[in-house]
């Protein structure tokens, strides 16, 4: 009765698109990014392992320009005569690991939230969006100098501020991609089979807000690395004597004046550069699920 | 003869790839007449109807060949010469008014800024005058409050009347109608075709109305073309065309669309026409065609006349395929029991207290298929969800066998909600995208306690069954066609063999060839596995072929219900009636 | 007409629900307050105050009373106009930073006005021209300074153009506080700057996808299948359409400025509302921080209320259903 038209039958298999990240990776300017991300993690996390001096060794007086071109001296010495070059392979760490720490919570947070409020609608998305816009109402550094300006300035303290005040960017985003993959039919057909909410939630609304999430994800990143270390270049570190980029940019100022700036320009160049790569690679992937969804949207 | 316009040669490429969508394309419209383009989605009539205003969509090329009109070379204008022909020479009524009308207009200014555009009318009174004559000539209310409206304030009949307005506003010489009533209700859609007819014909303006719909274009046009793959594979007289078809394909197309006049049921072809950059060297139709020849592969046939006044590109015209021959073979419901597989009682459904389904009472028995046949905001797609279970604001009863249903499928037992399936109208929405084929097939099973292998080895067989391969469970539903997902969707619904099968306008988003398979395989399925079926549409004609008993609604009211023969041929309710004198059909064609 | 009624009822609404932001915000600040460890008489006296000036103070500074009280003493205070005093500076709180307060709101107004035309016309431009060289080198550049943390910007701008390579802007500012900042334009060169850096890119970003999308969009196909000349078609079609999301970001991005001048400010010691509130936290000076919060909270609110109803009134779709 019904002739099988099968790909056998055709002789024509069709390919199936690859997925969002080997889409990006065929950009350069997601490779590139990646490779910037990945030498400024390798200074971060081991350049303590080549540093010439101790972290808080004084080797001379301050803001002393070096007259040798020594990859270990030739950037001279910073305030209270720490060796510049060694504040910087230690400076990054802190930054970066706050910065990730940040970023995952908020994921985890604000996907959760944006999930449910996106399935539920009605009241308690109401509630839930509201509650996302008081914490929006208090721009995050803000909110981190409150808990700052109470508490000290700790590392978990920070990390929680700056996680939590992005947790709302996160569900909004989530909550937007969301509603639309809710309203079509695959969700209907699992509720009518009686799939579980935790299911629905986490097998069929999860997977297709991937690559809107991915691209957040990678912008908030971005946002909290600037904004750690900006709140390090204001003066608040939970070590003030430790090595860290943004404060070691506000420390140096004072050498600017004079003829030694490698105390700023040595973070200044790190940080562009690692805000720039994580930057580069959202671009990549937010191009690649524009691709991937321009794709569908033409089948 | 007096033409119109001339398109010749046209050939329309990919930018970039050069691959071809459209090639050799040749047709002329008289003035007056109305030239019906037909194909299926992919086929390229739409970027053929765009190439006669000159214009080409963004990463596509008009690489060679010509349209004329009167005497403007559409496709060597310059630009200023070609924004002065477009909207006065050449018009454009687009698929979807409430896209193509701008939202933050009123409709006044986007009527007479087309009169502005072309110094039509010469002074601003005059060119207000127009308006409220061309209003009045598309049936429209021209007093200053309605002209005042925006869009969103128009109902979808209404805005493709404003379309039309904007259309003939300047007395064009040619206009091109892009499947403007898909849609639209079929008494608005009668309304609307009325309307285009008698404009054309009294203006002499030469029309070329590209559309899917068979049965539209027998009873709107003079002439028909055929378009496969990019190419017109056959042209002719409308009437001659419709009652001998000279080319396969065009056959298969007519017996695939569905009829309410007719006894023989719908029948299908699966496969899919070839895409731009996969054509092959001879015939593209060959692959699908039971006719087709070495010859046919090795070169294409090119275009000749076969009879006096039909061109087609076929070495075996007129030859009739077997499979378009198929008679009917209509079941009777298996023995009826005591209790009826589904039975609706008194059930009325509202969204936030805005009542849309009334006091309705159907059943269903095992075997049986009842259509729910309503036009759009007839409430039948409500009521179809309150029985599956995924609208929850109803009242009355609602009866699986003996059992009362509960209002959510959350709160019905695992074994009821696996009792009762559903099929989704559109199959690309309904396949989660980021799950395996077989895993989402294999969902009702493993809710019912089935084992992987199990499930496995269940799934394998039931996508057999929709004559798919077990091959398929390991793919993704972006790598099927529509057809093969929707037969996908009707294996996930019955790999749990449920008793109750509601299927909710499971063609509408499909092509005429797909739906007639789609609907072969229902019919086959219900029979061997003695399904109750509900199955809901807009669409009368398709009921015709699958149906045993009707049920028809309207404003969410039950209007008429009976035995599918009766209620098609002897009609009790106005309604009903007037529904079935507004929906086009082939066979109409020979009244005429 | 019923039209301006709708209109204004939903002004009266937006307004309610931004009012009520703001209390929950002023009652999480409040709260948050109270949480403090240690007792801000304490603080400010020194650890080595006696128990009796402590207790005077704290009475002189309402700590003795319950946190309801206290709240409402406070809200009302806000309300009214009159914040109370700075516990550090021991003078009304609007004595101390009124006129930085006007420093900033000048700053802020200078951005704006410098980035919103910039952007709408980068963004509109690159729209137009999409996938071209010029689209293509503005969108890798805007990339690159959106992702730069604004002192970065700024740091960037004082080697380059004051201390390392030319030397013709002042690295700090030399304001007075009460002079008014107008009185040294050339020092708010680069403050300004970097404040426009860090906002263009995603105005303009946005901008241009908003105006893409309209372009693809059927309406505009319809309006050059109609003969429309292509001013028209920019112009009359085209951009009413895609101002709603551009309103947005606009809102968004003068909300960003508000907190953007804290680092800003303190990178080029201008005398400003950041600078305050980043002295007011070293020392604690809870009345202040309060005070500023709510006012960039109201900021917030504010910016993006009057974006929804810029939004609605171009929207007519909008604008009618809620007559």
């Amino acid at each position: 009765m019904i002739t099988i038209d099968t790909p056998a039958a055709t002789g024509v298999e069709p390919r199936r698109p690859p997925g969002l990240m080997r889409v990006a990776l065929r950009m350069w300017r997601t490779r590139i990014g990646l490779a910037i991300v990945a030498l400024l993690c390798a200074i971060a996390l081991f350049g303590r392992f080549f540093a010439p001096y101790g972290e808080r060794e004084a080797v001379g007086l301050p803001f002393k320009v070096s007259g040798t071109t020594r990859l270990d001296s030739m950037f001279g010495s910073a305030k209270v005569g720490h060796d510049v070059w060694t504040r910087f392979l230690y400076g990054g760490k802190p930054i970066l690991i706050a910065a990730v720490l940040a970023t995952l919570l908020a994921l985890v947070l604000g996907t959760t939230i944006g999930l449910i409020a996106a399935y539920n609608r009605g009241k308690l998305d109401d509630v839930l969006m509201r509650a996302m816009d008081v914490i929006l109402a208090l721009p995050q550094i803000i909110a981190a100098l409150i808990v700052i300006s109470m508490f000290g300035a700790s590392n978990l303290l920070i990390i929680l501020t700056v996680g939590i005040s992005t947790v709302p960017r996160i569900a909004r985003v989530v909550r937007g991609a969301a509603v639309s993959v809710v309203e079509r039919d695959f969700v209907a057909a699992a509720e009518s089979i009686g799939e579980s909410r935790l299911h629905i939630l986490r097998s069929e609304l999860l997977p297709n807000i991937a690559a809107p999430l991915l691209v957040e994800a990678n912008l908030r990143l971005t946002f909290s690395i600037g904004l750690i270390a900006g709140i390090a270049f204001l003066g608040f570190t939970a070590d003030p004597g430790a090595a860290n980029w943004g404060l070691m940019i506000n420390e140096n100022r004072a050498g600017l004046n004079g003829a030694q700036h490698w105390g700023v320009t040595l973070p200044v160049i790190a940080i562009a550069l690692l805000t720039i790569g994580t930057g580069l690679v959202g671009d990549g992937l937010s191009r690649a699920a524009a691709g991937i969804d321009r794709a569908k949207g033409d089948a | 003869m007096d033409v119109a316009v001339t398109i010749s040669n046209l050939r329309i490429e990919v930018a970039g790839s050069g691959a071809d969508i459209v090639d050799d394309v040749n047709l002329t419209i008289a003035p007056g007449e109305v030239l019906g383009l037909v194909g299926e989605s992919g086929s390229g009539k739409t970027t053929v109807g765009l190439a006669v205003l000159g214009h080409a969509r963004r990463g596509v090329k008009l690489a060679g060949g010509a349209v004329t009109i009167g005497d403007a070379a559409m496709l060597e204008l310059g630009d200023v010469a070609l924004r002065h022909a477009r909207g006065r020479l050449v018009t454009y009524v687009p698929q979807d008014p409430s896209t193509a009308l701008n939202p933050a207009l009123r409709i006044n200014k986007q009527l007479i800024e087309v009169l502005e555009f072309h110094d039509f009318g010469g002074s601003d009174e005059a060119r207000q005058e127009r308006v409220v004559e061309v209003m009045s000539e598309v049936l429209l209310p021209s007093t200053p409050t309605f002209l005042r409206r925006y869009p969103h304030q128009l109902s979808g009949g209404q805005q493709q009347r404003v379309g039309l307005a904007m259309a003939f506003a300047c007395r064009p010489a040619v206009i091109v109608l892009d499947e403007p009533t898909t849609g639209l209700d079929v008494s608005t859609q009668a309304h609307v075709l009325t309307t285009i007819r008698e404009l054309c014909h009294a203006h002499k303006v030469a029309a070329l109305y590209v559309t899917h719909d068979l049965a539209v274009v027998a009873n709107l046009a003079d002439y028909v073309a055929v378009m496969y793959a990019g190419r017109i594979i056959e042209q002719g007289p409308a009437q001659e065309l419709f009652l001998n078809p000279c080319h396969p394909y065009t056959r298969h197309l007519i017996a695939a669309a569905p009829d309410m006049s007719t006894d023989s049921e719908m029948v299908g072809l699966t496969g899919r026409a070839p895409a731009p950059g996969r054509r092959p060297v001879g015939c593209s139709f060959a692959k699908r065609c039971e006719l087709a020849t070495d010859e046919c592969r090795a070169e294409f046939p090119a275009e000749r006349e076969v009879a006096p006044g039909r061109l087609a590109r076929c070495i075996r015209p007129f030859e009739v395929p077997e499979r378009t021959q198929h008679v009917a073979v209509h079941s009777s419901p298996i023995a009826a029991s005591a209790t009826h597989a589904l039975m609706v009682r008194d059930v009325s459904a509202s969204y936030t207290r805005h009542q849309v389904v009334h006091n309705v009472d159907l059943h269903v028995d095992r075997g049986e298929c009842v259509a729910l046949v309503g036009e759009s905001g007839s409430g039948k797609t409500t009521l179809s969800r309150s029985i599956g279970g995924l609208h929850h604001e109803w009242t009355g009863e609602i009866l699986l066998g003996s059992e009362r249903l509960a209002h959510s499928a959350r709160d019905r037992t695992t074994a009821q909600r696996l009792r009762i399936q559903y099929v989704f109208q559109n199959p690309y929405s309904s396949l989660q995208p980021r799950r395996m084929i077989g895993d989402s097939v294999a969902r009702p099973l493993i809710i019912g306690g089935a084992s992987k292998t199990e499930a496995a080895r269940k799934v394998g067989e039931m996508l057999e069954r929709v004559a798919l391969t077990a091959g398929y469970a390991n793919r993704f539903p972006d790598q099927l066609s529509g057809g093969e997902r929707q037969r996908v969707a009707i294996a996930r619904a019955l790999v749990s063999r449920p008793e109750v099968l509601v299927c909710d306008e499971v063609t509408s988003a499909l092509d005429v060839l797909v739906q007639a398979s789609i609907v072969e395989l229902l019919g086959e399925l219900r029979r061997d596995l003695g399904l109750a079926m509900l199955f809901v549409t807009h669409n009368l004609p398709l009921v015709a072929s699958i149906a045993d008993q009707i049920a028809v609604l309207a404003d969410g009211k039950l209007v008429e219900s009976g035995p599918t023969e009766r209620v098609l041929r002897y009609p009790e309710a106005e309604y009903t009636k007037r529904l079935i004198a507004d929906t086009p059909q082939i066979s109409e064609l020979t009244e005429r | 007409m019923s039209n301006n009624w709708g209109v204004l009822r939903f002004i009266a609404r937006r307004l309610a629900l931004g009012l009520l932001t703001l209390l929950v915000v002023s009652l999480v600040v409040f709260a948050a307050t109270q949480l403090l460890p240690s007792d801000p008489a304490t603080a400010i006296l020194g650890r080595n105050a006696t128990e009796n000036s402590v207790n005077a103070l704290r009475t002189q500074l309402g700590l003795d009373r319950s946190a309801f009280s206290q709240y409402t003493h406070w809200l009302n205070g806000i309300v009214t106009g009159d914040p109370g005093d700075s516990f550090n500076a021991r003078i009304p709180i609007l004595d101390y930073i009124g006129d930085r307060v006007v420093n900033s709101l000048f700053l802020l107004v200078l951005a704006s006005v410098v980035s919103i035309p910039l952007s709408l016309w980068l963004g509109g431009y690159t729209a137009r021209k999409r996938d071209t060289v010029f689209d293509n080198v503005t969108s890798n550049t805007m990339l690159a300074l959106a992702s730069l943390p604004e002192f970065v910007v700024g740091i960037i701008l004082v080697l380059v153009f004051s201390l390392r390579i030319w030397h013709v802007m002042p690295a700090v500012s030399t304001i007075d506080i009460g002079e008014g900042p107008w009185s040294d334009m050339r020092g708010m060169v680069l403050p300004t700057a970097t404040l426009v850096i860090g906002a263009v890119p995603y105005i303009s970003r946005v901008v241009r996808a908003s105006m893409i999308e309209v372009l693809e969009s059927d309406y505009v196909e319809m309006a050059r299948l109609k003969g429309a000349p292509e001013k028209v078609v920019l112009w009359r079609h085209a951009l009413p359409n895609s101002l709603g999301p551009v309103f947005q970001v606009i809102a968004l991005n003068i909300a960003y400025f508000a907190a953007g001048v804290i680092v800003v400010e303190s990178l080029f010691n201008y005398p400003g509302i950041g600078g305050a509130l980043r002295d007011s936290v070293r020392v604690r000076d809870i009345p202040v921080i309060q005070f500023l919060v709510m006012v960039l909270a109201a900021v917030y609110v504010i910016t993006n209320l009057a974006a929804d109803v810029a939004t609605v009134l171009v929207t007519p779709r909008l604008r009618t259903r809620i007559q």
